[in-house]
């Protein structure tokens, strides 16, 4: 038999339905579900009187619109209220596992599906969110959909996809001290454009990877949607499986031994062909900083706000200089120089207790700069549960920070916490769209630990130097 | 799903790369819970098709005076990136468009509007740049007939190219089929497939 890579593995094992001149029909193992993308798939299945058919399978909860403030109190947006009631109403009456926004499993769909052990290698999972890429970081094919094929997933427990192109992404050497995973990320975004991965699956590769946490390797995954790829995914290791051992929905002692050797016959065999393979070394990177309205557009923190003239052609120049404007910077000016009014340490990227350590180590015995809103959003309760035993709230709240409840929060803007017209922040998230994080609002995407000394210094320092 | 086999309408130039889905309905806008209604937030982020008292932008492309009624969107590439809000394509055709022309897309985008009875067209750069000129140039409103049918591009000045889709899902569009009952067809297979599990 020909070699495969891990992506053909799982695809060809997962196929319903092959027909010539016919997309594949593929099954789904895991259906996440949330409240934005799903009302209008519900109530399809109601109006053609179908049902959920693997209410085993799919898993629900609310993370975009829930306030991260008091949930005692009433929820002041209406609209967010009916959507967050319409989902707890659905998860009912389809009969389907749910975490309520009270519920001690609550939080980001893409934080709780690894912590419940409900994302597991080989499986195939998708979600109603662009951002289940992040699962992928199991060695899982996860991707993320529209709500018509949340609605189809819903009602077959299937997919209909045309099989996407294999694209490996191969980091040598190792991250220097003081440059993560979310640098690596952005890095290979700025490397190979936000389309630089469509119509592909990336697997990440090589020693640089490897040596990354399951939290550092879910930062990398996450972001593939943001070069455009269908997919990201790591090769399941001894680092998987320790992450995995315990976690409520994994299996337990021999079943778990056996999972794990069927697990381990995953990873892409020698040889096997990539349509695309992309090398970075590793040892020569540095904290990145985005300058522009996409992730593609980042710079070395050493670095400075390019010029757009100096761009290859008319269509590059027009959009650097679309996106100066409205992020009000002018071009060569350093990065260091750049002041913030919100710092924001969250979202399905960069909310996990590994990132809020990192944070901590940071920020402990210094305060937020007196000129800077900052806030902590844990990525779930059981983070956030976890974050208070180990003691990190109270350096979080001595430093000036707010400590939230967990969500999506200011990732995009759809519940309360958002920019004003104008506002600039450092940002661990994911995307720094135009309007992404409010109307107006100019984003930065950066790494926790860059965030976090930002926070202290009023505007963005080399994290490298930080004492 | 109303069928799509071939519209005549006119064509409106939106000359930008990496229009992201944040662009074309902002998160703030995706609370509804039902499928219409979205045109009116279509592009309205600050900046873009509103002035801030809500008066449209008379910059903004789509505002213009010869794209009004416009049932045809040519665009740069990687039109759609970004987030699997299918509140996207939703705003897009509550808006009036069914065909988007462009080098490139973002792929769930593209599978979204398949969901919709919507036609998204992959074309070479030199035709899109081609079609923006003649959309741009042409102020009494620039038409370009679409024929599904036959995989081609046409206008009345003697502009042809032909394109391809993927046929299964032009079978789909022409008829007008939801891939749920499609797949359904299969429940014998789906069954099969589930007994080799656990």
């Amino acid at each position: 038999m020909q070699p495969q890579t891990m992506f053909d593995k799982i695809w060809n094992s997962h196929i319903v339905s092959d027909e010539v001149g016919k997309p594949t029909i593929l099954y789904i193992d895991l259906h996440l579900v949330h409240e934005v993308t799903s009302p209008q798939a519900f109530e399809g299945l109601r109006l053609a009187g179908r049902k959920v058919r693997r209410p085993d399978l799919t898993v629900a909860t609310v993370d975009h619109n829930v306030p991260t403030t008091d949930r005692s109190l009433p929820i002041i947006d209406q609209i967010s209220k009916k959507q967050i009631e319409t989902l707890d109403m659905n998860a009912k009456e389809f009969g389907i596992t749910y975490f309520d926004m009270f519920s001690s499993g609550q939080g980001i769909v893409h934080v709780i599906g690894p912590e419940q052990g409900y994302t597991q290698p080989g499986k195939t999972i998708v979600c109603g969110d662009s951002h289940t890429a992040t699962h992928g970081a199991f060695g899982a094919f996860a991707l993320g959909i529209g709500t018509s094929e949340v609605e189809h997933v819903l009602a077959t427990q299937c997919l209909v996809q045309q099989k996407p192109k294999n694209m490996e992404i191969r980091v040598n050497g190792s991250l220097p001290f003081g440059v993560t995973a979310k640098d690596l990320i952005l890095a290979i975004i700025g490397q190979i454009g936000v389309g630089g991965g469509v119509g592909h699956v990336i697997e990440y590769t090589g020693e640089a990877i490897r040596s990354l946490s399951m939290a550092g390797r879910m930062t990398v995954c996450n972001m593939s949607i943001e070069a455009g790829a269908r997919a990201g995914m790591i090769a399941p290791d001894e680092t998987t499986f320790e992450y995995l051992r315990d976690k409520p929905q994994v299996p337990q002692g021999e079943s778990f031994d056996a999972a794990v050797e069927k697990w381990k016959s995953l990873a892409s065999d020698p040889g096997a062909k990539f349509d695309k393979v992309v090398e970075i070394d590793a040892s020569k990177l540095t904290p990145f900083v985005s300058w522009g309205t996409n992730p593609g557009m980042v710079t070395s923190v050493s670095g400075i706000v390019p010029d757009p003239e100096t761009f290859n052609n008319d269509s590059e120049k027009a959009a650097a200089r679309r996106a100066l404007e409205y992020m009000g910077l002018q071009p060569n000016t350093p990065i260091k120089e750049i002041t913030l009014d919100k710092v924001f340490i969250g979202s399905c990227t960069n909310s996990r207790i590994e990132d809020l350590r990192s944070v901590a180590s940071i920020v402990k015995d210094k305060k937020v700069n007196a000129n800077v809103n900052a806030i902590i959003v844990p990525g779930s309760f059981t983070v956030k549960l976890k974050a208070e035993q180990e003691g990190l709230d109270d350096i979080f709240k001595n430093a000036g920070f707010e400590w939230r409840e967990a969500g999506c929060s200011m990732c995009l803007g759809m519940n309360p916490d958002i920019l004003q017209p104008g506002e600039r922040s450092a940002s661990t998230s994911n995307r720094n769209f135009e309007g992404r994080q409010g109307p107006g609002g100019r984003t930065h995407l950066v790494s926790p630990e860059m965030a976090a000394a930002a926070a202290i210094a009023g505007h963005f320092v080399d994290v490298r130097e930080w004492k | 799903m109303e069928p799509l086999i071939k519209i005549t309408g006119i064509v409106a130039a939106l000359d930008r790369e990496n229009v992201d889905t944040d662009q074309i309905i902002p998160a703030i806008h995706l609370k509804r819970i039902e499928r219409t209604g979205f045109g009116q937030f279509l592009f309205s982020q600050p900046g873009w098709r509103f002035l801030p008292d809500g008066n449209p932008n008379p910059e903004f492309e789509l505002n213009q005076k010869h794209y009004q009624g416009a049932t045809v969107l040519v665009a740069g590439k990687n039109f759609g990136s970004g987030s699997s809000r299918e509140h996207a394509p939703w705003a897009l055709l509550d808006y009036g468009f069914k065909v988007i022309l462009a080098p490139s897309f973002a792929d769930i985008f593209f599978n979204n509007c398949f969901q919709n009875g919507m036609l998204p067209i992959v074309l070479p750069e030199n035709e899109i740049k081609k079609l923006m000129e003649k959309a741009q140039s042409k102020l009494e409103g620039y038409e370009l007939t679409v024929d599904l049918e036959n995989l081609q591009l046409t206008d009345t000045d003697g502009f042809s190219v032909s394109f391809v889709t993927d046929m299964f899902r032009r079978d789909c569009l022409m008829q007008g089929l939801d891939d749920i009952g499609i797949t359904l067809q299969n429940e014998n297979k789906i069954s099969e497939y589930e007994e080799t599990l656990s």
